[in-house]
């Protein structure tokens, strides 16, 4: 059972100690962290989310502590859940239902079910259905990036989540309050691509193990905690520097929504690859750029959602050429050697999109490898195979 | 009298469908311009209006599964890295494309001018046409439907829609066509619609009377075809179904029950609602195991997903461009799934089913997640036990006629088994 680091968030902490905050968190499936901050701040209340994008800043500035929905991954059986889901459908919801039905989100009173997919779009009238006593909201978001009609239509939808969450917790915020949470979320995604910034940089020092385990740390704790965690962790790496080793370096694409087994980013990076960019947890950095903190704080989320130049499998791709290009401008980015489409079997978004980003990165001569998992994949050996045989073929002939 | 008048609306239809792939293959000469689309959610008016042709991807999947095409069509897209996992709509469409584009009619189908994508209830179609995109390279306008998360079109999301058809999809077509919007033109074909819409409504709720005269389901996605693909809001469609409604009707009259592939069907013994597409590479297969048992389907969802016509709905040409927003937020799989349990229910007890089945195909996950609750809900509040069998749209290889051949006799044994009372 995790339990909270109490005091000291600002007091330097051993890399190891982080990480072991962050993989207790991750690995107790009860949310008890959660449980513990509702017990410390009787007046507020959590509300979930599941996978890709929702306003964390909306949930936070009426009262809610958001907490990431993300399944139960490797370490939850499935009894329940799979007698509301088909063979055919991802493992995530059939995970979720499992947690559900179990007792173990019983602290939500309120979650929302982002445009993610069909199959996250109907879990939202499951949920309807199963618990009528908490808030549930299909997040629709735009698909054009159109500051007229789109940005009106997004900012009736943010209004619209603010009343209604506003009634769950008794707290409608004020254009004040709800800019303290803009500002918050800020700073939240800006520790994130600091994080992100230092992985790329330096891999060696910044394993995506430990990086992965902090950012799903950061989906449970409030945001402040989560920050506080995240900067222990930026100085503990800095006062640690480890070796570099002669790995590939490679962008991971298609994990937006059904999260991998920690097992399998282990495997990747045990079989000689440095992920120096990938789509874990998207959400927490789906807005890009800083939302303004200053005039109307609903229209102002709503314009910096618009302007986003997030580019995810989750939303219309305007530009033609877009999907061409994605993977190419990635690689660029993260300067990397090679991709790895490490995608959820049954997974509409990312199987969709994948020949259009594949066809792009070859045009472009980047490397790829394809593979499936699923949450609670137990078996790396064939991954780790895959992996290791890319990572070693690009550092044979990737320079040719 | 009778073969006559259903001879008529068949011979009908097969004509209209022959010359819209006949205009369609001489499109390019003749300089019509092809607007794709998609059937829920499908602007069929307003693209008549511009004098342009729809042509409707699923239409042409579906077509290539009944003539045992898209096995390989899709193989061939599964060649070309789509995944095994996704709609095998998508990849039996991009299979026919990269085959020559061979439409239904037998010749080749034109390029579209521009790709309308009405997102309407299923995610995949945004997938779908950017991927016509990348293959097509041509106009794309995206025309966002929200989703009736909570069962109902809020005015904010049909201003939305409004604002999109007026400032978006409306100057795509103008650029695409080369021609102004004409609103007394998109009224004339709304018009139309209605009209048909009317008769479409009566036909479907034929399958009230006992017997019914018609199938609502295998026969039915016939009737609906002209209506969810490219006549709603034209003269043929209007025509078509004043003559298909005078044939159901003349039907019921006498007491026979409906067509089908075997016959006329005699001595109606079980009333069913089924929820789902059907699969479409083994159709008659699947109409015959249910015939054969003398079960008839008398009311379905997936006959809704092109407008819910039956709960109300016209095309109002007084309201040009808010009835397309309104039908648009209508269609079935944009319904949350208290409102399609709410749905089924009612046919259940309007339609006075004694079964309820669905068929949960691997290709859809719209009309899929969430089938099971659908299925548990239904059971709960109508008290009649349902039925679940597992097939695809047109992927042959995930259709097993003895599997579902067991199930569905099985099923109709436990039906026999309540009505004498061995169950409860």
């Amino acid at each position: 059972m995790a339990t909270r680091v109490d005091g000291g968030m600002g007091a330097p902490m051993a890399r190891g100690a982080v990480v072991e905050w962050a993989r207790d968190i991750y690995d107790d499936l009860d949310f008890t962290v959660v449980r513990q901050w509702l017990e410390e701040h009787p007046k507020s209340k959590a509300g979930g989310y599941l996978p890709v994008y929702a306003p964390r800043e909306v949930l936070h500035a009426t009262g809610f502590l958001p907490v990431g929905i993300h399944g139960g991954g490797d370490r939850l059986e499935i009894i329940r859940g799979d007698a509301f889901y088909q063979s055919y459908i991802c493992h995530l919801p059939r995970s979720v239902i499992e947690l559900a039905q179990s007792g173990r989100l019983d602290m939500l009173s309120a979650v929302l079910f982002p445009s993610t997919c069909d199959v996250i779009r109907n879990l939202s009238g499951i949920w309807k259905l199963l618990y009528p006593d908490v808030y549930v909201r299909y997040v629709d978001v735009p698909q054009i990036p159109d500051p007229g009609a789109a940005a009106e239509f997004w900012a009736g939808e943010l209004r619209r989540l603010l009343d209604d969450l506003g009634d769950v917790t008794g707290h409608r915020p004020t254009d004040e309050e709800l800019r303290r949470s803009i500002a918050l979320y800020n700073e939240t995604r800006k520790m994130i691509r600091t994080l992100y910034a230092a992985r790329r940089e330096r891999p060696w020092d910044v394993p995506t193990e430990e990086l992965y385990l902090l950012l799903r740390a950061g989906e449970s704790v409030a945001p402040e905690e989560f920050i506080a965690r995240a900067r222990q962790y930026l100085a503990a790496v800095a006062a640690d520097p480890k070796r570099q080793r002669d790995n590939s370096r490679v962008v991971i694409v298609g994990a937006f929504c059904e999260q991998p087994p920690l097992g399998l980013i282990k495997s990747i990076e045990r079989a000689g690859c440095y992920i120096v960019d990938d789509d874990f947890l998207l959400g927490n950095r789906f807005l890009t750029h800083d939302v303004p903190t200053d005039g109307d704080p609903v229209r102002a989320l709503a314009d910096a959602f618009i302007r986003n130049d997030m580019k995810s499998s989750v939303l219309y791709e305007i530009d033609p050429g877009g999907k061409r290009s994605l993977m190419a401008n990635r690689v660029a980015a993260a300067n990397a050697d090679g991709i790895i489409f490490a995608t959820p079997s049954f997974c509409d978004p990312a199987l969709l999109d994948q020949p259009m980003l594949r066809n792009g990165a070859e045009k472009a001569g980047i490397p790829c490898i394809a593979f499936k998992y699923a949450e609670n994949t137990g078996q790396f050996q064939q991954f780790r195979e895959q992996a290791g045989t890319f990572a070693d073929s690009i550092k044979l002939w990737g320079a040719a | 009298m009778s073969v006559a008048l259903k001879d008529r609306s068949m011979v009908l239809q097969k004509e209209m469908i022959a010359n819209h792939f006949e205009r369609l293959a001489r499109a390019p000469e003749t300089g019509e311009p092809v607007v794709y689309t998609f059937v829920p959610g499908n602007l069929t008016e307003l693209i008549r209006s511009f004098g342009a042709l729809p042509v409707l991807p699923e239409i042409n999947a579906l077509q290539s599964g009944m003539r045992k095409l898209s096995g390989e069509y899709i193989a061939e897209a599964e060649r070309a890295g789509h995944s095994e996992d996704v709609c095998t709509y998508v990849k039996c469409d991009i299979g026919m494309m990269r085959s020559g584009n061979i439409g239904p009619g037998g010749k080749k189908l034109p390029k579209p001018d521009l790709l309308l994508l009405s997102y309407t209830g299923c995610y995949t179609f945004m997938k779908w046409f950017e991927l016509l995109r990348e293959e097509y390279d041509c106009p794309t306008v995206m025309f966002h439907v929200p989703y009736q998360g909570d069962g109902k079109l809020e005015p904010e999301h049909r201003e939305y829609m409004l604002r999109q058809l007026r400032e978006q999809v409306i100057p795509a077509l103008e650029k695409a066509t080369g021609r102004k919007y004409d609103e007394e033109k998109l009224r004339h074909h709304l018009a139309l619609s209605a009209i048909a819409e009317e008769d479409l409504v009566a036909v479907l709720q034929a399958g009230k009377k006992r017997p019914s005269p018609i199938d609502g389901y295998f026969g039915t996605v016939y009737y609906v075809g002209p209506i969810f693909s490219a006549f709603r809001g034209t003269q043929e469609g209007v025509d078509y179904y004043r003559a298909l409604r005078e044939e159901v009707e003349e039907r019921a009259m006498l007491g026979l029950g409906p067509i089908t592939p075997e016959g006329p069907l005699e001595g109606e013994k079980y009333r069913l609602v089924v929820e789902g597409p059907p699969n479409w590479t083994h159709f008659r297969d699947f109409w015959k195991m249910f015939a054969d048992e003398k079960a008839v389907v008398v009311a379905s969802t997936y006959t809704k997903v092109g407008g819910t016509y039956d709960f109300g709905f016209r095309h109002d040409p007084n309201d040009p461009l808010g009835t397309l927003a309104d039908y648009c937020s209508g269609c079935y799989t944009n319904l949350n799934l208290p409102s399609r349990i709410d749905m089924i229910c009612q046919y259940i007890k309007e339609y006075e089913a004694d079964g309820f089945l669905i068929n949960s195909v691997k290709s859809c996950n719209s009309f899929s997640a969430g089938q099971l609750m659908i299925l548990r809900e239904v059971e709960k509040r109508t008290g009649i036990p349902g039925a679940f069998i597992e097939s695809d749209l047109v992927d042959p290889r995930y259709f097993s006629a003895a599997n579902i051949k067991n199930r569905l006799e099985s099923y109709f044994q436990m039906i026999d088994a309540r009505r004498a009372g061995k169950t409860p």
